[in-house]
């Protein structure tokens, strides 16, 4: 049993590795991205607004593996053809900055107007007052939010499987259908567990170090 | 000397301030009174650039200025608002340094040592690494009053600085607007408070609700 797990742990750490891979990258750009598209959502000018709310219905009116499949399979017929791992990679990045950016757009309506106004009084400029005084107090605001989409894409990193990238899930799968044993899934089911369980213990600490001010 | 000509002010159809004109002498105090929905609050908003105004224009000494003009580095108007507004991520100090230090990009180093000297001048001398959440109602207000202080402006208004302050806060913060008129400083007080306005006000503009 235990040389069994030892045979098959290099391709299921292998899998771990894409598996981070597309997490990491995805969180690193789509949650600037969102906070972007949240700052969009609440501009007065219209016609950006129903763009992005257009993009934000179309990301999240459909099925993640819908677009990873659509980006993957579907765009090469435009001409358009992305390698595997850049397919995914931005299909996870497009879906996910939609989810972020509705949150950031509730964190942003969030800080009251007076101080953008205490801030205007000041002769802080916009871009100043966004980055020093409503960046800080939006991040405490979505920090939970935020925590329940980095936990969910974790497993949703998972979808990449179906277009045949070899990620944690692919690996268990393999080794399972090869030596008929209920071990690999287990396995995988662990790593899984553990990865999850590593990120809400960051996410705690963060929330934490965010709790020296109210 | 703060004049302000013909001030109108409309809420779509609704007229708010209608052809207003009045005067700040440099170092007096004034209160703006009247009973609530009269403008006062309004009439403040206009002359810190907050709303902007349908006629009349603004004199800072002779030369016409625009309060709603936030390009401007060499602030007229300082504000200390009802419910004080400081930024809840930042500490007492960094309430106080940020626009002196990110609009006049004046040094850290002098910023602090004047931001201490106002903050011991106003009873808050070890509060400068508190966040607000740990301040009381009194204390966040007197760091507003600091905060707006260390831009330098020439005239410092304050809109119903009594309303969420208990009887004796109240004289206290008379004490400080009166501190601060010996330091030369000229003051603009909106309030609904009578008692409080003759107290302080060398002049007392009375705002009445216009039909």
């Amino acid at each position: 049993m235990i040389q069994y797990i030892e045979q098959i742990l290099p391709a299921l750490l292998s899998g771990t590795k894409m598996t981070l891979s597309i997490f990491f990258w995805t969180l690193i750009i789509s949650i600037p991205l969102g906070a972007l598209v949240g700052l969009g959502l609440i501009q007065k000018f219209k016609p950006l607004v129903w763009l992005l709310n257009i993009y934000v219905w179309l990301m999240r009116g459909t099925p993640l593996l819908l677009q990873l499949i659509f980006v993957f399979y579907g765009l090469p017929i435009l001409g358009i053809i992305f390698q595997r791992y850049d397919a995914a990679l931005f299909a996870f990045i497009l879906n996910y900055t939609a989810y972020f950016g509705e949150i950031f757009r509730g964190g942003f309506q969030s800080v009251p107007k007076g101080q953008f106004e205490s801030a205007k009084v000041l002769r802080l400029s916009y871009g100043q007052t966004i980055r020093k005084i409503v960046i800080p107090q939006v991040f405490k605001i979505v920090l939970p939010s935020i925590g329940n989409e980095v936990i969910n894409l974790v497993k949703d990193s998972s979808l990449v499987y179906v277009i045949g990238l070899g990620d944690l899930l692919r690996a268990g799968n393999v080794a399972t259908a090869r030596d008929v044993t209920l071990v690999p899934l287990i396995l995988v089911g662990i790593i899984y567990l553990a990865l999850t369980a590593i990120c809400t213990i960051v996410l705690k600490l963060i929330e934490k170090r965010e709790n020296v001010w109210q | 000397m703060l004049e302000i000509k013909n001030l109108t002010k409309k809420f779509d159809n609704r007229t708010i301030i209608d052809n207003l004109s009045m005067t700040v002498n440099d170092n007096e105090i004034m209160a703006i009174v009247g009973p609530s929905g009269a403008g006062k609050t309004t009439l403040l908003r206009c002359i810190t650039g907050l709303e902007t105004v349908n006629q009349g224009q603004f004199f800072w000494n002779g030369q016409q200025f625009d309060p709603a003009n936030t390009d401007q580095k060499d602030t007229i108007i300082g504000v200390v608002f009802q419910d004080y507004q400081l930024f809840p991520n930042l500490t007492v100090m960094g309430n106080i340094t940020l626009a002196p230090t990110m609009v006049k990009k004046l040094p850290l180093d002098q910023v602090k040592a004047s931001a201490r000297h106002l903050l011991s001048r106003l009873g808050l001398e070890g509060k400068e690494d508190l966040y607000p959440f740990q301040l009381s109602g009194g204390q966040k207000q007197r760091v507003a009053i600091v905060r707006a202080l260390a831009m330098n402006p020439k005239i410092l208004c304050y809109d119903e600085p009594t309303s969420a302050l208990d009887p004796a806060l109240r004289d206290e913060v008379a004490e400080i607007i009166l501190d601060l008129k010996k330091q030369q400083m000229t003051q603009i007080v909106v309030t609904h408070d009578m008692d409080f306005a003759q107290n302080v006000a060398d002049e007392i503009k009375r705002v009445a609700q216009l039909s």
